[in-house]
């Protein structure tokens, strides 16, 4: 019998009273970098990749990197919306503006769509983030999409925390969270079997305040509302709903002008604005960092249906 | 606040089941303020609905699954900053049969806390996770004896721990060892030095994570950058003639005029230029820069038109690593189905995937002894050396000089599902 000390020869010695290394990379950049590489290993390995852009501030810095990652060429990937039809404008518009500018081709997917010929229906409180699933799947079906980028982040909430880089779905679009795939260093593992595919997410180690501190430093422009600007409000469950066609304040609810900002970007009906006097992204960083409650806490109804929702959500196929 | 400017640690919690890993992350988090207060209110709620006190493993333990049984099944990422710099945190299973997630995440760690429980000593799982960290050459390890409030603060069954882990740590080559008595229910020694263990004058948790050096900084290795993409954009303007290679920096710096050799084919050329994008809101271009170090993702171009593709690697013409087709390794070992001598597999290996036989299983890793011991095959969870024989050239080092050139996985060809973690050894395979 040999010793394992024969078998596994010691690595140098190193001492945690070490000096830092004098790296050069800073962490934006290892970030950066991390990204780049995943949507490299995806190019190469997948045969037809999508990347879900929703003009949100995550899809925004998702294609932002893509656009990196293949410079000078251009992006080598589709990009699918899944539109609820309760969008805010001025996303739509930059989305819009966004593909003509980049010559980008863009899919949508219309929960609308769905709701006018019966195969799906309106839920009860009026909310469509949980009906772009079916629309999703269908869109990845119909265009044989193999791997679809996602921005989710693990810093976002518990069940994204859970979630691989590159994650599998079967062919009925399922996460099975209880069974992931091992993943170790950089190897990502794209094998997978017809039918089914790969959810795969670039920004899995970003933070909401490291995006922010990207913006700022790269300069991306992003849709004006998730900067300060005067909008009338009212409250409910401790957030801030813009008046409009999805949501109408109810009996007892006063309607007030506030300087407000979106911190997350989704379904009008679910998603609230929160008090801010930011009108840059540095300001923004400044507010993200004082912030004492996490984004989806701030702004989601959604997630807070019950204690497992976003699993629950994920598990059928969602984002 | 956390800045851009921080330096990041990667750590990962492991140890055998109840040993209190998710309370040890959960007392953290809470007494670094990552916490914020809807979290808190989560957790608050969901104890008292269950009739409990603030059960703090709640903030990781995020699957219903998970909620229901009371353990963790597979990794919760938390991210978190204090004044001083920020940590990724990766808070992995300890049940023997979710060892392939903590496998995930110590692979990527720069420190991984192993916890004991003080009135259980070392189980056959801080064996196995010890193992499992010294193999994947985890910087620095953390032994955290927890619960020893529960032991009456008792320096003996303390020292005898971390004598008896420390041993082990020798045999397994795992050369920074640092041991502290915590309890991370009360909060001892995590963030604030604990007066009930006055014997103990080292320092606390936090203390060792906020001054340990990060990621091994390997820009002064030999240049190792496995091409990833080939950039063509074929458009009519002046990038219409660009060749770029697009990869990330695995190890060592290149430098524009570098003399390098591509593998496997061995052609030697030198480096025209290093390209870093420039993208605005209307325009994509690159720009030139004069190096780049590792862990930087970038695109070359090379002096001469020779074959470049995917899966090639361009080295250091001083240092080259030659090719191999037969490979001596040891791997973990992450499938319920069992490896033997004979199997066809994939191996991936950078960016090059490959189909391999496993011409020898020369042993398995019995934990008890931590000698390696005859095996006809290795089941989950066993850590074993094997030799395989690969369809293609790969350009490869030995996983102690290089974690990137030197690691691979194993591949089932029919389902995709990944089998193993690959380390390869020292001893030289056949050079080709």
């Amino acid at each position: 019998m040999t010793t394992v000390l024969d078998t596994f020869p010691a690595p140098p010695p190193r001492s945690l009273e070490a000096p830092l290394s004098t790296q050069t990379v800073t962490e934006l950049d290892a970030l950066e970098s991390e990204s780049i590489f995943v949507f490299r290993e995806v190019a190469a390995e997948f045969e037809r990749p999508v990347i879900l852009f929703s003009g949100g501030k995550d899809s925004i810095v998702m294609l932002h990197l893509a656009r990196k990652a293949f410079a000078p060429a251009g992006v080598p990937f589709t990009l699918l919306h899944v539109d609820t039809g309760h969008n805010f404008p001025e996303v739509l518009a930059y989305r819009d503006d966004t593909v003509a500018q980049l010559g980008l081709r863009l899919e949508v997917a219309k929960v609308e769509d769905y709701l006018a010929d019966g195969r799906l229906r309106e839920r009860s409180d009026g909310t469509r983030n949980q009906l772009q699933t079916v629309p999703l799947l269908d869109a990845i079906n119909n265009h044989r999409f193999d791997a679809v980028f996602g921005g989710g982040r693990r810093d976002e909430e518990r069940a994204r925390a859970k979630e691989r880089i590159f994650s599998l779905r079967d062919e009925f679009g399922q996460w099975d969270p209880r069974n992931q795939r091992p993943e170790l260093w950089s190897l990502y593992n794209g094998k997978h079997k017809p039918g089914e595919h790969v959810r795969v997410f670039p920004l899995s180690n970003w933070t909401e305040l490291d995006v922010w501190n990207y913006i700022a430093r790269e300069n991306i422009p992003l849709p004006s509302i998730y900067y300060a600007h005067q909008r009338p409000v009212f409250e409910r469950d401790g957030m801030l709903l813009a008046v409009g066609p999805y949501s109408q304040p109810r009996a007892g609810e006063t309607v007030t002008e506030r300087t407000v900002r979106y911190r997350t970007v989704g379904d009008m009906s679910c998603t609230g604005a929160v008090a801010s006097t930011a009108t840059t992204p540095a300001d923004v960083v400044v507010e993200v960092a004082a912030s004492e409650i996490t984004e989806r806490g701030a702004t989601r109804a959604d997630d807070r249906a019950s204690e497992a929702a976003m699993e629950d959500r994920k598990r059928e196929g969602y984002f | 606040m956390g800045t851009a400017e921080h330096t990041l640690l990667r750590l990962a919690t492991a140890g055998s089941v109840d040993d209190g890993k998710s309370t040890l992350v959960g007392r953290l988090l809470h007494d670094c303020k990552a916490i914020l207060a809807d979290q808190i209110a989560h957790v608050k709620t969901v104890s008292e609905a269950r009739g409990g006190d603030f059960d703090f493993a709640l903030l990781t333990d995020g699957l219903r699954a998970e909620r229901e049984q009371g353990i963790t099944i597979d990794v919760a990422y938390r991210y978190f900053a204090t004044d001083k710099r920020s940590f990724i945190l990766a808070d992995c299973p300890g049940h023997v049969q979710y060892t392939r997630n903590t496998v995930t995440g110590a692979s990527t760690a720069d420190v991984v806390i192993i916890l004991v429980d003080a009135r259980h000593g070392v189980l056959e799982q801080t064996r196995r996770h010890l193992a499992v960290a010294g193999l994947l050459r985890v910087p620095h390890v953390v032994l955290a004896v927890n619960k020893i409030d529960l032991v009456n603060y008792d320096e003996a069954v303390y020292t005898g721990i971390a004598k008896e882990v420390g041993q082990l740590a020798d045999q397994l080559g795992i050369a920074d060892l640092r041991a502290i008595p915590v309890s991370a229910l009360v909060g001892d020694n995590i963030v604030t030095p604990s007066t009930a263990t006055a014997w103990y004058d080292g320092p606390t948790l936090l203390d060792v994570l906020e001054n340990a050096n990060g990621r091994t900084d390997t820009s002064a290795q030999p240049l190792r950058f496995p091409v990833q993409y080939v950039i063509r954009p074929q458009t009519d303007d002046e990038y219409r003639d660009y060749r770029g290679y697009s990869g990330t920096v695995a190890s060592g710096t290149v430098n524009v005029g570098d003399p390098v050799i591509v593998l496997p084919a061995g052609r030697r050329t030198s480096i025209a230029g290093i390209d870093r994008p420039v993208v605005s809101a209307t325009a994509t271009a690159v720009a030139e820069r004069p190096t780049a170090v590792a862990g930087e993702a970038v695109t070359v171009r090379l002096a001469d038109d020779i074959d470049v593709a995917r899966g090639s690697v361009i080295v250091a013409a001083e240092s080259s690593p030659g090719t191999r087709r037969e490979l001596s390794a040891t791997v973990c070992w992450l499938s319920d189905r069992p490896l033997t001598v004979g199997a066809r597999l994939l191996i991936k290996h950078t960016t090059t995937t490959a189909q391999a036989i496993v011409t020898k299983i020369a042993g398995v890793l019995d934990l008890a002894t931590l000698g390696v011991i005859d095996a006809a095959g290795l089941d989950l969870n066993d850590i074993g050396k094997v030799q395989l024989k690969i369809a293609a050239p790969l350009a490869a080092d030995p996983y102690s000089s290089n974690n990137i050139t030197g690691s691979f996985l194993l591949i089932d060809a029919h389902d995709g599902w990944t089998l193993a973690a690959g380390m390869i050894d020292d001893e030289e395979g056949e050079l080709l």
